[in-house]
């Protein structure tokens, strides 16, 4: 029985380990093949150790254009969608309305939806109202399905938080907006964080709904979808793993600032 | 305040302040209030209205329009196009919904060892791995799915492997591959699938299991319950609230998902997303792209509820 035991716990451990692996493989693979120098057009075989591609990460044309165009549309989206989620959050959190679960469902809808119907209902709309498909119909797309995710986030935090909290702020002579600004914002602000980061990273790496909405505009999915028809630049893997490295030493970095900040608390 | 609504406080804390008395005063304070909820609701609402609930309007009357793109669309109320859509693609809508299952079961079973590793056995090794978890993200959706082409490459290391093992052999046998190679079978499709989708099986695995009591693990080996009871009996019925919306998080993306059948796959291997796709962006056949859209949508709603009702956590919405 110990024996069995232990297997089972060790089990556990070496499966999840597994699983693990197979979630890191692919940016492993991502990783080594930045240093490839692929003899076709298309870097899927190694072939010898180059860093020629992180010393000119610009060096395909159109690669760091798309680049930019991602960032400003994630971050234009992340505003938009961080500023109406969180308004959205705070009535359904706080007050009891009419027609309150059907603003809930209305909300948790374009999460249960794929997103290629979405993307394609939205095309029918542009379509037939005659807008010009470009950056502006993918920020307005963009902003649509990120919404409903920083509600989610945002809402959760305000729900969790004591009410008592905003009653003893206004037993000591604060006004709403004191109240608000003073304590309910910083206590929200966690969860409005967290939501605006899940909109700005859904936003960056979208492609389906983009490819959609974006008629000949190309954001840096739609550049490797393109690459991945007409021929791969070892480029495209120093982008991703660069953003890799940066995102995991953000939040180390980010973890490391709250550990101390905490200590220093106690 | 009379601006807010107040949620019930909890039994252990009486209301610190007395009731609000009725004064005049306060009426224009409360009519504000009331007020209040609709306003903040007002942009984002009209936001999802215009660009959500419009659109499948649209959609909804686009897949019952006859004409050409030349000569525009009119609404004809011609159904016959849902038929006609069923009856040329109902191998890619049942492929679909083959692939994204075996992908979700396979989450399921990946995911699960590696959301209770994290939440029972992990120590203090817990928010690196989750970092990990969440991290590949941040590598871009496309370029690590391309990864996969280099992984299960014809001769690489993975396929060499599964061949020497004889794991192709029964593959093949089962349809599931092609002779020695992996790429542009279905297996190649199901295993980028279940790729894509296992942080979204494992989170909800993870926050659903984080929240049992240890003690209950404890309590159950107390009372003479092995680790196979304790999982079953315990751990198991308590998890099912992640259970349910992990798999409703993997099955959905992955029944619409064209990605991995594009890029993984074969043109024997296109699901309904390729479908819809190809119909509305380069064939620009639009009501017939709309028509299967639009049962896409009705379909994974109908399973959706289906699921919600018979696993019986309606408070996951």
């Amino acid at each position: 029985m110990a024996f069995l035991d232990r297997l089972k716990r060790r089990l556990v451990v070496v499966a999840g380990l597994l699983t693990l692996g197979y979630l890191l493989l692919p940016v492993a693979v991502v990783a080594v093949f930045s240093f490839n120098r692929p003899r076709g057009r298309f870097n899927y075989e190694w072939q010898e150790f180059s860093a020629d591609a992180w010393k000119d990460p610009c060096g395909v044309s159109g690669l760091c254009g798309s680049l930019s165009l991602s960032l400003r549309i994630a971050l234009w989206a992340t505003l938009g969608a961080t500023v109406l989620g969180t308004m959205t959050a705070f009535a359904l959190a706080r007050y009891r309305f009419r027609a309150r679960g059907a603003v809930n469902s209305l909300v948790f809808l374009p999460m249960a939806m794929p997103e290629v119907v979405m993307a394609a209902s939205l095309l029918t709309l542009f379509l037939n109202m005659g807008v010009r498909l470009g950056f502006w119909t993918i920020l307005i797309a963009h902003v649509m399905f990120c919404l409903s995710f920083v509600v989610v986030a945002v809402k959760a935090r305000v729900m969790s938080m004591d009410p008592r909290l905003e009653q003893a702020a206004q037993d000591l002579y604060a006004g709403p907006l004191q109240t608000f600004l003073r304590v309910t914002l910083p206590i929200a602000a966690p969860g409005i964080a967290a939501g605006a980061l899940l909109a700005f990273a859904l936003s960056f790496d979208d492609f389906v709904i983009t490819n959609f909405t974006s008629g000949s505009t190309v954001t840096f999915p739609m550049f490797v979808w393109g690459s991945a028809q007409r021929g791969t630049p070892v480029q495209i893997n120093v982008v991703g793993t660069a953003m890799f490295v940066v995102a995991v030493l953000l939040v180390l970095i980010s973890m490391a600032v709250g550990n101390r900040r905490g200590r220093q608390r106690t | 305040m009379a601006t807010v609504t107040q949620q019930p406080p909890p039994p252990r804390a009486p209301s610190p302040s007395p009731p609000p008395a009725p004064v005049p005063r306060v009426k224009p304070a409360r009519r504000r209030g009331r007020r209040t909820p609709y306003l903040l609701l007002l942009p984002g609402l009209l936001w999802l209205v215009v660009f959500f609930v419009l659109p499948v309007a649209y959609q909804a009357s686009t897949s019952v329009q006859t004409g050409s793109l030349e000569e525009g669309y009119e609404v004809t109320w011609h159904f016959a196009t849902y038929g006609d859509a069923l009856s040329a693609y109902w191998p890619q809508f049942v492929r679909s919904v083959l692939y994204a299952a075996s992908a979700t079961v396979l989450c399921l079973v990946l995911g699960y060892p590696l959301a209770y590793l994290i939440a029972f056995r992990a120590g203090r090794w817990r928010n690196l791995i989750m970092i990990l978890v969440i991290a590949p993200f941040f590598a871009g959706f496309l370029i690590r799915t391309l990864a996969w082409k280099t992984i299960l490459a014809d001769g690489g290391y993975v396929v060499g492997a599964l061949d020497a093992l004889h794991v192709l052999d029964v593959t093949s046998w089962l349809g599931w591959t092609a002779g020695d190679r992996v790429l542009a079978t279905p297996l190649a499709v199901v295993c980028g699938l279940t790729y894509t989708f296992l942080p979204f099986m494992i989170l909800p695995l993870y926050t659903s299991l984080e929240r049992i009591d240890p003690r209950l693990h404890e309590a159950a080996n107390d009372l003479y319950a092995g680790p196979a009871t304790t999982f079953r009996r315990v751990t198991l019925p308590l998890s099912m609230p992640g259970v349910v919306s992990g798999t409703l998080l993997t099955f959905i993306p992955a029944t619409g998902d064209y990605i991995n059948a594009d890029l993984l796959g074969s043109t024997d291997t296109r699901m309904i997303g390729n479908v819809i796709q190809t119909q509305f962006l380069r064939v620009l056949d639009y009501p017939t792209a709309a028509a299967l859209s639009f049962l896409l949508m009705a379909a994974i709603l109908c399973a959706v509820t289906v699921h919600i009702r018979t696993s019986g956590t309606e408070d996951l919405v």
